[in-house]
């Protein structure tokens, strides 16, 4: 693999404000992500993650701050962004009319991938993804896991060097969970990676550094080790306001 | 340009791989069929034009199109792919281009299929068949306009049933406007400028003239602008989503 200069900036995020009607979902959350980290957002259900990641991918506009990756800002130049941006979204929709080899065929195509270097695109994700033995298979036909695995195939088509994923490891079994972690390490080394997940183990598996959100808000940052152990205790006292109020 | 294909592309293969389309298909025939020659009386007019078959079409494609483009922006809501078309390195312009040229291309298919009554009026006996060229072309830019239309309901909802019937209402609207019993009745109370103003927003006022053979810009204009009306409407629907 080439060295690469680890200290670039990758995302950057400041001030993110974003109200749904009364409900301030994202209040005032800024940080960055480099090259060569792993970060995970973690947060408890309803916390604001999904929605942080949908303002950095271009998906919501927020209603007040920034947030540029690669140096270009979502809102004024969405496209040079999302050309570096693979995202998983949450659930991990995917066009269920499809099979796996044309979703992934459209998704490189739709990256401005054709030919050979297409098809190199596809069964590189296909290898990564373990998909081979469901590339003819139509996706509305697939499991919870081969489904997420599907969508996760679509996010690294192009190779890119955002990836934003949302909870890439729901509804995956304790095996496939496995995988999935050990993908997103490696391809930490040389992306900038931010993940969502209640899953605490996750952190201690995947993570170089952790977020903790709660009501919007970050409420801890830091390697696992700094954030203090066990990591659930941390957590729980972090966030536990709201399940007390709930 | 290469990613509105891209865009239609797959949304032409998601007509094509569901049992949906051929089922679409063989309806639109069997009415246009059942149109043209038991409620148009083709063969009674003794006329050897497709004025019994075009004549339909306002009221045909009333239920046909909405039916074959509510699914266009509904179902990505439904299923929360929108979140992944959204996110892709396209602007939302493309997606809406690629989306309706896609629906458009599959009416266009169902259009064409109805070849048949041209070659019969044509054995049957010599019609004008450049009237018939005009009111092809006529009769697919109406279907453009419905689609428009729909793909803008479509947008507003994630339901497909309630994009349909929106669809179908607006649809409805712009027959009536120039439907002769509908003027006429309006005749009773409101100038005749008024009623005019009213019937130049109808479809059937402009589909009038290519059905007569008549290539009118104004019609086309009309009829362009409907479409490019609607997808803009489909864009800010979307962008507040
Ligand atoms: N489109 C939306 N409309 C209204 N409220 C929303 C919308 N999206 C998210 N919310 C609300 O914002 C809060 C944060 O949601 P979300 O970002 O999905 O949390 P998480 O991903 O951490 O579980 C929740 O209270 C949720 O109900
Ligand atoms: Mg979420």
């Amino acid at each position: 693999m080439r060295p690469r200069k680890t200290n670039t900036l990758m995302i950057k995020i400041e001030n993110l404000v974003k109200t749904f009607g009364a409900k301030r979902a994202v209040d005032g959350i800024s940080f960055n992500v480099e090259r060569g980290e792993v970060v995970g957002f973690l947060g408890p259900n309803g916390s604001g993650k999904s929605t942080t990641m949908r303002m950095i991918t271009g998906y919501y506009a927020p209603d007040s701050g920034k947030v540029s990756v690669g140096g270009n800002d979502v809102v004024e130049s969405p496209l040079a962004a999302k050309r570096l941006i693979g995202y998983l979204p949450e659930n991990a929709a995917a066009y269920s009319d499809m099979t796996v080899v044309g979703f992934l065929g459209f998704a490189a195509e739709i990256r401005g991938l054709t030919g050979g270097a297409k098809q190199k695109a596809i069964g590189r994700a296909v290898e990564r993804c373990f998909l081979s033995s469901v590339l003819h298979q139509s996706i509305d036909t697939l499991s919870k896991g081969y489904r997420h695995r599907t969508c996760l195939a679509q996010a690294l088509i192009h190779d890119p060097e955002v990836l934003v994923l949302d909870e890439p490891t729901d509804g995956l079994d304790p095996n496939q969970k496995h995988e999935v972690r050990n993908l997103i390490r490696e391809l930490g080394k040389t992306k900038a990676v931010v993940f969502s997940t209640h899953i605490l183990e996750e952190v201690d598996a995947a993570c170089t550094r952790a977020i903790i959100i709660d009501r919007g808000r970050i409420v801890a940052q830091g390697t696992p080790d700094e954030l203090g152990r066990p990591l659930e205790d941390v957590f729980r006292r972090l966030t536990i306001a709201d399940t007390v109020k709930a | 340009m290469k990613h509105i294909w891209v865009i239609a592309k797959r949304e032409l293969g998601a007509y094509f791989t569901s049992p949906v389309a051929y089922i679409f298909l063989v309806i639109f025939l069997l009415l246009t069929g059942f149109f043209t020659f038991t409620a148009g009386q083709f063969f009674e007019r003794g006329e050897a034009s497709l004025s019994a078959f075009f004549g339909w079409h306002p009221w045909l494609y009333l239920v046909l199109v909405p039916a074959a483009g509510m699914r266009l922006w509904a179902e990505e809501r439904r299923s929360g792919t929108i979140e992944l078309l959204m996110t892709l390195p396209i602007t939302p312009w493309q997606a809406i281009a690629g989306k309706f040229l896609a629906s458009w291309i599959f009416l266009g298919v169902a259009l064409a299929l109805t070849f048949p009554v041209v070659i019969t009026v044509n054995v049957l006996g010599s019609p004008d068949n450049g009237m018939i060229f005009a009111g092809y072309l006529g009769s697919f830019f109406l279907a453009g306009a419905y689609l428009a239309i729909t793909c803008m309901t479509s947008a507003m909802t994630r339901n497909q049933v309630v994009a349909f019937i929106l669809s179908v209402v607006a649809c409805l609207f712009l027959i009536l406007a120039g439907f002769n019993p509908v003027t006429d009745l309006m005749a009773r109370w409101a100038s005749p400028a008024f009623i005019d103003t009213v019937a130049a927003f109808s479809v059937v006022t402009h589909f009038d003239g290519f059905q007569k053979g008549v290539i009118d810009t104004r019609d086309l204009l009309f009829f362009l602008s409907l479409i490019g009306f609607s997808l803009f409407a489909t864009g800010v629907i979307l962008r507040n989503r």
